[in-house]
């Protein structure tokens, strides 16, 4: 199924899909009825209306339970991955608040992990590890169980991360916090759907998904929670109506509940398929810059890593003046010159990646909808416009010189 | 974001990109900011040493595209003006003139200090020019 490629044609490339996706057409098919006729509260019990409703969410939560080796029980619907983070981290602060505070996380989280573990901090209801990730980004183990306490509740770690797209070793980290009696909590979001998920196998007790990660509607999210060996239980962060066994308030969005279920299905069908065609346009993505571009980077490991993300850094030429000019290509950087911190991604600094280098990352995303000659176009249009960059860079003009960046007194702004 | 038409134009087609050499007692050489703060300018200004006038300038910038807008305008800004005259420009100049939105100021104070820093650099050399002279005639 292709996208309408000529209201396309004039617009750059998109490939940025760890950022969002596009909808799959199949997916806003299953999600029609549910705006118009079939537009019934899933929670009314007493007509048709709820019950079609009701009946569509549970037909859904059969799907992404299918998609992750969890039943359906065991899946809330919540607003979005952000939200999910938040109901595990804080839900489960407050519920295991007995047993003891301690969370213990990697500095390569998401934001929505990230910014929670801090408000709990600050609000004293947590302390909290934060982990150093080795340099290809995976977490270092030992040091994982030797962080955990006997005040540990939870280790919080993402299953592929959203900028470099490494994938950690779950299996491992499950085996750990199962044998400390500490909840494994991973924000899956780029994970489900693009490579396989079994949260039995993994030993995951709490899992969050997003519905636009995979090709599925913005707005929409879930989390899974296990009901036996152990029972996990969240106190819900927002009061109402008691839905989702009272862990998520709030009437519940049917038709983005149908369509992350259907975004679901399709990705694991698809799966096998994509993730051969998905890895050989990004290896030729990459072999192509870095066979014509010297002092290039990859970021993160490339052995433990989703399909269909590349993250380089291109020594030199800054991230954002070089997204300027891949005009045809929508990418992204790590570099956050448009913010008044000039900051560059928390991700590859905890990766130990120089800030100079950090500054020089572009990330590239690819999806159900990339071709191959997209990919030859974005090879092309990278190695131009680094070029191009290079010969107005004062840093390669110095490097080519033979002057040692690192020994320049630099007037820091 | 959005870049203005200006900035966009610069990026694509950057004036008086290049270097020249900095052993040349009649060029001044600025180079401000540092990589991982994800800027750096290079500018450099060759001044006829007996009118005082800027004849040529050249700059190489590692940034983002309106730090690359900021320092190719800078170069446009000093052709022709005395070392007085390119001495009072201000960053706001070049705010105004590239329409840069507030979180590119810091771009448009990148290429005043360092036209400031290649000014200072050009004086720098003609003082030691002058000592040198003056002692070359002591030592005759």
């Amino acid at each position: 199924m292709a996208l309408d490629k000529k209201s396309l044609e004039s617009r750059p490339i998109y490939m940025d899909y760890n950022a969002t996706t596009p909808m799959d057409p199949r997916v806003l098919e299953a999600m029609m009825p549910y705006f118009t006729e079939k537009f019934g509260n899933a929670a009314s019990r007493n007509h048709l209306y709820g019950w079609e409703a009701e009946e569509a969410v549970e037909k859904a939560r059969e799907q992404v339970a299918k998609a992750i080796g969890a039943d359906a029980k065991e899946i809330i619907f919540t607003s979005g991955a952000t939200e999910s983070d938040n109901i595990a981290l804080k839900g489960a602060v407050e519920m295991y608040a007995e047993k003891g505070n301690h969370i213990i996380t990697l500095l390569t989280e998401h934001k929505a992990v990230l910014d929670t573990c801090r408000r709990l901090e600050r609000e004293g209801k947590a302390t909290v590890t934060y982990l150093a990730p080795k340099q290809d980004g995976i977490v270092d183990l030992e040091q994982l169980e030797a962080a955990i306490t006997d005040k540990t509740i939870m280790v919080a770690i993402m299953m592929a991360n959203n900028e470099i797209g490494v994938i950690q070793p779950m299996a491992q980290i499950g085996e750990i916090c199962r044998k400390h009696g500490v909840l494994f909590f991973t924000d899956a979001v780029q994970a489900v759907g693009k490579v396989p998920v079994d949260v039995n196998a993994m030993k995951i007790d709490v899992l969050a998904i997003s519905g636009h990660k995979v090709y599925g509607p913005k707005g929409i999210g879930a989390l899974y929670v296990r009901r036996k060996n152990p029972r996990v239980k969240l106190a819900g962060i927002i009061d109402g109506g008691g839905q989702e066994r009272g862990m998520r308030s709030g009437t519940l969005n049917v038709p983005g509940i149908v369509g992350l279920g259907k975004a679901l299905e399709i990705a694991i069908e698809e799966m096998p398929s994509e993730i051969k065609r998905l890895t050989y346009l990004r290896d030729k993505l990459k072999d192509g810059v870095m066979s014509q571009l010297e002092d290039c980077y990859i970021n993160g490991s490339m052995e433990s890593r989703l399909p269909g993300n590349l993250n380089i850094s291109y020594a030199y030429v800054e991230g954002e003046g070089l997204l300027m000019g891949l005009k045809g290509l929508a990418v992204s950087s790590g570099s956050a010159c448009t913010s008044a911190s000039l900051e560059p991604s928390h991700v590859l600094k905890a990766l130990g990646v120089g800030d100079e280098l950090a500054h020089s990352s572009i990330r590239y995303g690819l999806g159900r909808f990339t071709t191959e000659e997209e990919v030859d176009y974005a090879i092309q249009i990278t190695v131009e416009a680094v070029n191009r960059l290079r010969e107005m860079s004062p840093l390669y003009e110095m490097a080519k010189a033979g002057i040692d960046l690192k020994t320049v007194q630099w007037n820091h702004h | 974001m959005a870049y203005s038409q200006k900035v966009i134009d610069h990026y694509n087609n950057p004036r008086n990109v290049g270097s020249l050499d900095t052993k040349d007692e009649s060029v001044g050489t600025g180079l401000v900011g540092a990589p991982e703060c994800g800027d750096v300018m290079k500018l450099q200004i060759k001044v006829n040493e007996k009118t005082g006038v800027i004849e040529d300038a050249k700059f190489k910038t590692f940034g983002c595209g309106s730090a690359i807008a900021s320092s190719s305008l800078a170069t446009e800004m000093l052709k022709g003006k005395t070392i007085e005259e390119a001495s009072s420009i201000k960053n706001t100049q070049i705010v105004q003139e590239l329409n840069l939105p507030p979180v590119k100021i810091h771009c448009s104070v990148l290429a005043e200090d360092a036209i400031k820093a290649a000014i200072e650099d050009f004086k720098k050399k003609q003082a030691a020019k002058r000592e040198k002279a003056q002692e070359a005639l002591a030592n005759a």
